[in-house]
């Protein structure tokens, strides 16, 4: 079934929220050890896609396998194997920014030592340590996402997802994050499953790329393919010509699961 | 169980650390003792009934925490729209655990929120009867705390934001409050107020504790505890089951 070099096999994955197809019926592998980037303008279905990947959504048809687990039938397992940084924010703005790391190490159960060591490292990265003792309720936006960071880093986990993680990120932290990563990337064999809508980002981090549009998958390889395909010099421009030039609404998951439910409202 | 406690610990963190919601989550009982407990008292004592704080006061006891683990359980709607919720949810351990942990944590809030309206009970007269049963009473308390607060578990496992939460106070708390014999003796009623009473779970909860704190319950102690503690496994089985089917 699977095969060994892939970390993540996607088979006619869908999901819908009622009538409106947010995932229509998408096909991919990652290749254990790569950095794949997974881009595509707002609303196209890559959170929605991540959701799926990482056990928070239920595929409406199709299969996934990361690890070799069945992502639905083996959800625990599943969760063995990644660690994510969300798009959006999941801190308990209650409690302090080291609360917040312990509770991470905690779930992911990480030896104490190797806690201490690591969340030092981390939050020393993104500029917080001195600031661990306060509650992250008092945090601007910039800070927040990069303690999101620093926590979704604390475990090493075989495939790790970043929801674009960049977002709001000075070039200076966007810098130390994708240095930490690569590390990660070439010392542990970490695969990397990151979206962005910086081009040259995805341009620089990336071995493969795939660029999903209205909940379908329009084109993969390496960004030098996919220039050759479209026959652009940047891989900005080959995505444009790949998706048009027409700006999307910024439609959130919320948005979508809302829609459906007008949706489904409307057929009773 | 690193799990369990860590999740625990964060319940009673953030309790610890909101002043102005324990001071608020008092205001209420505190009313009541002293509203209803001196308001009906002339009337309670001349219907033969002795007195009213007495009776009152572990029914006031079981109102707090009602109102405490059933808001401790309807908070992961908060952390469902703050998006902490996610965070537990893709880690590497078991729903049934995380699910454990936060109820344990409200529940332990709660039962603290009733030890100190019972002190505060004091205040305004109550006097248990037999001081070796308090403990045996606590029993109770963090049964009943436990109870509500994996009921509103379950029910916040279902609800994505705080509109439905008027519902479930005007539809499901206050009928179980004021269903409960918490303000009126369950001697004596209406056909269908009894067996509404005898169906609602508090009332076993606050019947334990009048039988440990006054000496005084309708039920046998056993009857008490025994409802109360299958009520509760039965509320944790389901509010498990809905908290492992969330989705993000």
């Amino acid at each position: 079934m699977l095969e060994d070099e892939n970390i993540i096999e996607v088979r006619n994955l869908t999901k819908k929220f009622g009538d409106f197809v947010a995932v229509n019926d998408i096909s991919f592998e990652v290749k254990k050890g790569e950095t794949f980037a997974f881009l595509g303008p707002n609303g196209a279905g890559k959170t929605t896609t991540i959701k799926m990947l990482t056990t928070l959504l239920r595929p409406t048809s199709g299969n996934i396998h990361l690890n070799q687990f069945d992502v639905v039938k083996e959800s625990n397992k599943t969760r063995h194997s990644f660690g994510i940084v969300f798009q959006d924010p999941s801190l308990d703005t209650d409690l302090t920014a080291m609360e917040n790391m312990e509770i991470h190490a905690a779930l992911y159960g990480l030896p104490k030592d190797l806690y201490n060591k690591r969340s030092e490292e981390l939050l020393n990265m993104v500029e917080l340590w001195d600031r661990r003792k306060d509650m992250v309720r008092d945090f601007s936006g910039g800070m927040k996402r990069r303690l999101e960071i620093a926590r979704g880093l604390l475990h090493h986990p075989k495939v790790l997802f970043l929801d674009e993680p960049t977002l709001g990120l000075d070039p200076q932290t966007r810098n130390h994050m994708w240095s930490y990563i690569k590390d990660l990337n070439q010392k542990e064999g970490i695969t990397v499953f990151v979206t962005t809508h910086y081009m040259d980002e995805a341009d620089k981090v990336a071995d493969r790329i795939a660029i999903i549009d209205h909940g379908k998958i329009i084109a993969q390889g390496t960004s030098d393919e996919l220039k050759q395909k479209t026959g652009q010099t940047s891989l900005e421009e080959a995505f444009l010509s790949l998706t048009g030039h027409a700006i999307r609404e910024q439609a959130g998951e919320s948005e979508m699961k809302r829609m459906g439910q007008m949706w489904r409202g409307g057929k009773r | 169980m690193r799990t369990i406690y860590i999740l625990w610990l964060r319940q009673i963190k953030k309790y610890l650390r909101s002043k102005s919601r324990i001071v608020g989550s008092l205001g209420q009982p505190i009313l009541y003792l002293v509203a209803l407990g001196y308001g009906l008292g002339s009337i309670y004592a001349k219907g033969g009934g002795g007195s009213y704080i007495q009776f009152l006061a572990p029914g006031i006891i079981g109102m707090s925490i009602l109102f405490t683990a059933i808001f401790s359980g309807i908070e992961i709607i908060w952390d469902k729209q703050f998006g902490f919720l996610k965070e537990t949810l893709v880690a590497p351990v078991s729903r049934f655990n995380i699910m454990l942990g936060r109820t344990l944590g409200g529940a332990t809030v709660a039962g603290i929120q009733g030890i100190i309206v019972l002190i505060i009970a004091t205040f305004v007269g109550f006097r248990p009867t037999n001081l070796a049963l308090i403990i045996p009473a606590m029993i109770f308390m963090f049964l009943i705390a436990l109870l509500f607060t994996a009921l509103g578990t379950a029910i916040a496992s279902k609800l994505n934001d705080m509109q439905g939460f008027q519902l479930i106070m005007n539809f499901l708390v206050m009928p179980i409050f004021f269903l409960s014999g918490a303000l009126f003796p369950l001697t004596g009623l209406p056909k269908i107020i009894e067996i509404i009473t005898k169906i609602n779970p508090l009332s076993y909860g606050i019947d334990g504790l009048r039988g440990t704190l006054i000496n005084a319950a309708t039920f046998s102690l056993w009857t008490d505890f025994t409802v109360l503690a299958l009520v509760t496994l039965a509320c944790i089985a389901v509010g498990a089951y809905f908290f492992s089917k969330i989705e993000a």
